[in-house]
């Protein structure tokens, strides 16, 4: 096979990246990120994404090279990442030039003066050229990166990360370390601005990082055989530690960190709820399940109705009275849509479910139940939970009066989020050690030999679609208290999709990787309000890259390694063997 | 003895194609059976209508006078009845232990709420099929090997665990698929000598699908021969090697005419 030429290689390489920045340009993503600084008056992200790009493609380009050749030829290296990059500076200046004098408004909205002349970096003429300029210019250092040596390269890829990660939440830094005090404030204001990281914080990060990880690099093989060699109640302290300070921080967070963080973090606790719940149908027994959201609904609804001072409210009984029931009857429809079709395998699961989820959806807005859940107006009134006594039912449309503690702000909620969260972490947990966790896996790994051993099939995987529901129920009811409210319209698809994205994301059957998984895929776009525009995009964009690269998931529970890395399980039986 | 399983004129089709057809099946108990016949002939649908696998279209299957043609799987497993498969059917990416545990489910009693809680009930019975799951791999002569994967064992060691899987449903009567498929003729000779422990010391009544001749001949005690769906002969080893139906549905029309004394000789080579 003759070999491919290293120039034609990373010019193709250069032109697929112009064909992202191109991409990238005209949905509009580098200009809504224009308003985002990376580091205070230098770059900012939006700026930050061609170049991106172009470094990408100067790095793949000299990589490719190296593997063409066999071996770095520095110089051979240096012109293929020169090409890569012109090449995405010349594809982009030539959306600009066509950009500049055709109208391209009528399709690609995005395609405005303010983009273009973002793009010629302000300048009237010979901005274009500066264009290809600074793509080769960046191309050719994304091209020598390659060739550092791995000490020096790893540490500084990680810190460039890093940067862009407190850019992203330099906000949420910003208003947290605000919050704590005259020094800590002091010290906000020096590291962040008011859209992105300082000068100075930029700089202090980055060698932090560099040090960091050049620190790490050289002697974390010691500090991990020192924690290896511990005596076991030192590795305890130490995990018992860790724990601690987890909790620490999750708990203290919602306190510091203003009401709008505080919502976002209330959310994700719902989202880790219901994924812990999901996670027994789909992770332990491998039920693909998505219309999880109908059973959210029916707990929030039940609760609603139960609790709610509004003119639906049914019954007036308290929050902790409620939530049982709603727990109970979420379960009860479980069983009721399950038995039917539990007997159909795979996809036609997913299916069947699908449907379920709109026909709850429908009917509770539907003016035919319009009488008994208040339609498309939805239910309002929701009593708030109270810790004490809660003053008997007055009168419709009033509050009744909490002779206590009343569970109302979003932080409350939180810790009755995160109080759930845990025991169906435990009961999870205690399930998936025992004989019913060991039946769900052997159904999930072969039904017809699970049933030839005895697995009555409909009861077990009923078991785990009910339990299942009973959690989700128990996620709408928290929802409903915190929103105070529950509207059909609100039971979307979406939910579901979220909540079975979030699981294989996380890592399917991991209980941890729940949470990982919940607060990357919930929590980011709810904090990266410039990426919400995109958040589809990046969502299925998310999603594929996972799939490919770590299709165990972020946090993989030990089955879920053993599946997909037959090689190295194979290796490791080797070794014992 | 008392027949332990008695099937009569069971049919399976598979919409126009007869798989089994019209076969009276009997196992005396405590007997090692064999099912014998060329590829295709329905043996492994045979044992799959006996395990309830496949509903059979017409007769009646009575396992210790219990009809059991109508009934899940799980059910006919939870009356004593067990089975391999002739490509091995472990639950690959879980350990052998766990493998040989879920062969225990059907003992296993405990409910949700007790397992979430804790209770010692459900530790005791935990801790009593651990030790019994410890036991039975041992019995097959995997001790040790409780935390491996099933799919990293070796062969041989599979088929061991798949069998030890079957016998923790504590079953009466054990259907093998193939065992000695893929196995030296050493190997297989263990297997032999295993399949008698398993009937002598447990008491188990064997039923067998094997094309080996060397291990069909030299373990059952009655061997019944299918061809097309339907049982062309039935006897004792030395029977069935002398049929002159079984000759030619193995060898080809024309072997019976060829002279007994010749045909005799090439079934017996093929065999070994």
């Amino acid at each position: 096979m003759k070999k491919e030429n290293f120039i034609w290689a990373a010019a193709k390489i250069g032109l697929l990246g112009g064909v992202i920045s191109i991409f990238l340009t005209l949905i509009g993503m580098v200009e809504v990120f224009d308003k985002r600084d990376v580091v205070e008056k230098i770059i900012t992200l939006g700026m930050f994404l061609p170049v991106a790009v172009s470094f990408t493609a100067g790095f793949l380009a000299s990589k490719r090279t190296s593997d063409l050749f066999g071996e770095n030829k520095i110089l051979f290296n240096l012109l293929s990442g020169l090409i890569a990059g012109l090449f995405t500076g010349l594809l982009l200046m030539f959306l600009v030039m066509f950009g500049t004098s055709v109208n391209l408004r009528a399709v690609f909205l995005n395609a405005s003066p303010t983009l273009f002349k973002l793009l010629t970096f302000g300048k009237e003429s010979g901005g274009e050229t500066l264009l290809v300029l600074y793509g080769a210019v960046i191309g050719l250092i994304g091209g020598g990166f390659h060739l550092l040596p791995t000490m020096i390269r790893r540490p500084l890829t990680r810190a460039i990360f890093f940067l862009i990660f407190m850019a992203l939440f330099s906000g949420l830094f910003r208003v947290v370390m605000i919050n704590q005090g005259e020094s800590a404030s002091k010290l906000a204001k020096y590291l962040f601005g008011q859209t992105g990281m300082t000068l100075n914080g930029a700089l202090i990060f980055f060698f932090g990082v560099v040090l960091v990880s050049v620190l790490w690099d050289s002697q974390g093989q010691k500090v991990q055989t020192r924690v290896a060699t511990m005596p076991k109640s030192g590795q305890l302290t130490l995990r018992v530690l860790v724990i601690l300070l987890i909790a620490y921080i999750a708990l203290g967070l919602p306190l510091v960190s203003g009401p709008f963080i505080a919502q976002v973090i209330v959310i994700i606790s719902l989202y880790i709820l219901m994924g812990l719940g999901l996670n027994i149908t789909l992770g332990f027994a491998g039920l693909l399940d998505l219309g999880f959201v109908a059973f959210y609904a029916i707990g929030a609804y039940t609760v609603g109705l139960l609790t709610s001072y509004g003119p639906f409210g049914l019954q007036h009984v308290s929050f902790w009275i409620a939530v049982p029931i709603a727990v109970l009857v979420a379960m009860m429809f479980g069983a009721i849509l399950g038995l039917p079709v539990l007997g159909v395998r795979g996809d036609y699961l997913a299916i069947a479910t699908l449907g379920f989820g709109e026909i709850v959806r429908l009917l509770a807005g539907s003016d035919f139940l319009a009488k008994f859940f208040g339609g498309p107006q939805g239910v309002i009134g929701i009593q708030k939970p109270c810790l004490g006594i809660l003053e008997a039912f007055v009168k419709t449309d009033v509050p009744r009066v909490c002779g206590g503690i009343e569970l109302a702000k979003p932080q409350d909620i939180y810790y009755l989020a995160v109080v759930s969260a845990i025991l169906i972490a435990f009961i999870a947990w205690r399930l998936r050690e025992s004989r019913l966790g060991r039946a769900w896996m052997a159904i999930r790994e072969d039904e017809d030999v699970a049933e030839a051993l005895g697995i009555n099939l409909v009861q077990t995987k009923l078991l785990a679609y009910m339990l299942g529901a009973a959690f989700a129920g128990l996620g709408g009811a928290i929802f409903t208290v915190l929103v105070g409210s529950i509207f059909a319209s609100s039971m979307q698809l979406i939910v579901s999709i979220n909540v079975v994205a979030l699981i294989i994301v996380g890592g399917m059957g991991s209980i941890p990787g729940v949470i990982v998984g919940a607060i990357t895929l919930i929590g980011l776009p709810e904090l990266l309000r410039e990426v919400s525009e995109f958040r589809f995009l990046l969502y299925g964009t998310t999603l594929i890259i996972m799939m490919l690269a770590k299709p165990e998931g972020l946090w993989p529970s030990q089955s879920a390694k053993r599946e997909l890395h037959h090689a190295d399980a194979d290796n490791v039986a080797a070794e014992t063997a | 003895m008392a027949p332990i399983l008695v099937a009569k004129k069971v049919t399976k089709r598979f919409g126009g194609l007869v798989a089994v057809n019209s076969v009276d099946f009997e196992i005396p108990e405590k007997s090692i059976v064999s099912i014998i016949g060329p590829n295709g002939a329905g043996k492994t649908t045979f044992f799959n209508c006996i395990t309830g696998f496949g509903k059979i279209d017409e007769g009646s299957i009575s396992f210790e006078g219990t009809d059991i043609h109508r009934m899940r799987p799980d059910q006919i497993t939870r009356l004593g009845i067990s089975r391999t498969y002739q490509n091995i059917r472990l639950f690959a990416d879980m350990t052998a232990l766990e493998n040989i545990l879920v062969g225990q489910h059907v003992f296993l009693h405990a409910p949700w709420y007790s397992a979430v809680l804790g209770t010692p009930n459900v530790r005791n019975e935990e801790k009593n099929a651990l030790a019994e799951a410890q036991r039975l791999l041992n019995f097959v002569d995997l001790k040790g090997k409780g935390d491996m994967l099933a799919r990293n064992l070796p062969y041989g060691a599979q088929r061991r665990l798949e069998i030890a899987r079957a016998l923790a449903t504590k079953p009466k009567l054990l259907l093998l698929d193939e065992p000695s498929a893929g196995m030296n003729p050493r190997e297989s000779e263990d297997l032999t000598a295993f399949i008698r422990r398993l009937r002598d010391e447990l008491g188990i009544t064997i039923l067998l699908i094997e094309h080996h001749m060397r291990v069909v001949m030299g373990i059952s005690e009655h061997i019944t021969v299918l061809d097309y769906g339907e049982k062309i002969a039935e006897g004792t080893p030395v029977q069935i090697q002398t049929n002159p139906r079984v000759i030619e549905a193995y060898l080809g029309r024309g072997a019976a005419t060829e002279g007994m004394e010749n045909a005799h000789e090439r079934f017996n080579k093929k065999a070994g």
